[in-house]
């Protein structure tokens, strides 16, 4: 498992919800994400980390995106 | 329906915090040691494994490196362990908003009203440890009983990760068997004094008169009597109601020892600063300067005198604490940890009888707010009395080394 730090684009709503539409991947390729299914608080036991942790399909790709503390990273298996 | 109290205590949680952000340590000995080169170099937290080399928190690191060779030293980073410790009290607050922390990990919940929607202590109990785990990595000891102190010994009674429910059924079987040691307020001294006269477990304790520990202990130990028979009512009380502030001081273990009037001059002058700022902040007089003096064996003096009018200036708490600490300290041994505090205060707004140059003092109090002024803006060493840059190898800002201390039990 390894902790990848990425540039992430996203929505804030007047409400202050963050909604994450699209990061750059290590390739330098900005990847769409096309659904966030949950988004909920959660530690990263794996990678090492705490924060609001984003389950997201991209390209028919599962992935947990985590925002912690501003900083945003992805859990990469 | 009777009380329903929780005591929250997070697991060795420097360490845990630690190793949450470095899984590669998970499977180390690890200890949070203060900055040795600072010469704050205790353990402050320890992970379970360097717990069973035999560490204890208070160690010296030299000493603990001696029982495990291979422990993981980690300096400690408290922006970080205070955000975690607002994120536990974020969940505790989703089952009550009586919530009372102990310390920076460790808090009382009353969850009494609670239970009618949310389920049992017990149940709640279950829910908030799953959940730390969870959400924010960490583990946490939850004890659930009818009071305060029966819910604290709970969270110590199984540890990590566990629920102990003591109810007024089975209190005589969990608590009772305890040495005494374990009851909140029985120091070493106060365990010394009752095991010299056979009262060894907490059961001891209770199966005693009070009119007998009184004599002991004076009136703590009618005190102890009441928390070993489980008839502690100290209600949950939530910081916003918390009682006035009784002091507030700054004291700080040097980087070398100080052997001289100048060098204790200085660092008073540096703790001075930062007590004036604070009680400006507050709003808030003191009429009684304390002196917290301790040498390099750990001998340690406290002495206080009155002001003649109250004051928030840093020249006039100087002056004085100054005073105290020459009048009572002779250099037979030089000085590892200087404190100064301000006592009996008042409202910086309230009445109190004029001297005669007091459009002076008027006008070095508005200096010294102007200096907050700045000092806000450009940071605190942006303005320091000129002798605070004499000595480079001692510290000349004291706002880095405030630390969270637990506070008291008895508001």
């Amino acid at each position: 498992m390894r902790k990848i730090f990425v540039e992430v684009y996203a929505h804030f709503s007047k409400e202050g919800e963050i909604t994450p539409i699209s990061f750059v991947w290590l390739d330098g390729k900005t990847y769409e994400i096309d659904k966030i299914i949950e988004k909920r608080p959660a530690a990263s036991l794996k990678v090492g980390g705490q924060g609001i942790r984003y389950k997201i399909l991209v390209r028919s790709k599962m992935l947990y995106l985590f925002c912690d503390e501003n900083r945003w990273f992805v859990e990469l298996g | 329906m009777g009380r329903v109290i929780l005591h929250c205590d997070l697991n060795n949680f420097y360490a845990s915090v630690e190793c949450l952000y470095r899984p590669e340590l998970r499977n180390k000995p690890v200890a949070v040691c203060g900055e040795s080169e600072l010469r704050h170099g205790i353990v402050l937290a320890k992970k379970q494994i360097a717990k069973s080399y035999g560490i204890q928190t208070g160690e010296v690191i030299w000493q603990a490196l001696k029982k495990c060779p291979n422990l993981v030293i980690l300096k400690p980073n408290f922006p970080l362990y205070i955000r975690f410790s607002k994120l536990a009290q974020r969940i505790y607050s989703e089952y009550t908003d009586l919530i009372e922390p102990f310390g920076i990990d460790e808090c009382w919940l009353d969850v009494t009203q609670s239970t009618g929607i949310l389920g049992s202590g017990r149940k709640i109990a279950y829910e908030i440890k799953e959940r730390i785990k969870s959400e924010l990595g960490l583990t946490v000891s939850v004890g659930v009983s009818f009071n305060k102190v029966f819910a604290k010994l709970g969270s110590d009674y199984k540890k990590p990760d566990a629920v102990t429910v003591i109810t007024k059924e089975n209190f005589k079987q969990i608590v009772w068997p305890l040495p005494a040691k374990d009851l909140l307020y029985v120091g070493s001294a106060t365990e010394k004094k009752l095991s010299s006269r056979a009262i060894y477990t907490i059961g001891d304790i209770a199966k005693s008169s009070p009119e007998y520990l009184k004599r002991i202990l004076g009136k703590w130990g009618e005190v102890l009597w009441i928390f070993a028979n489980g008839l502690d009512t100290t209600p949950v009380i939530p910081p916003l109601f918390e009682d006035n502030i009784k002091g507030i001081g700054n004291s700080i273990t040097l980087p070398r020892d100080l052997t001289s009037y100048e060098d204790a001059e200085y660092v008073i002058r540096m703790l001075s600063e930062s007590v004036a700022q604070r009680l400006r902040q507050q709003c808030l007089k003191c009429f009684t300067i304390q002196v917290w003096i301790r040498d390099n064996s750990l001998f340690a003096i406290t002495r206080q005198e009155k002001l003649q009018t109250p004051t928030f200036l840093a020249r006039e708490i100087a002056q004085k604490a100054f005073e105290i600490f020459k009048k009572n300290w002779s250099f037979k041994s030089n000085i590892r940890s200087l404190g100064v505090r301000g006592l009996d205060l008042v409202c910086a707004n309230s009445f109190y009888q004029l001297e005669f140059d007091s459009l002076k003092k008027f006008k070095l109090e508005q200096l010294e707010k102007t200096i907050d002024r700045i000092r806000k803006r450009f940071g605190h060493t942006s303005v320091l009395p000129a002798v605070l840059l004499t000595k480079p190898d001692l510290p000349c800002e004291i706002a880095l080394h405030n630390k969270i201390h637990p506070v008291a039990f008895f508001k």
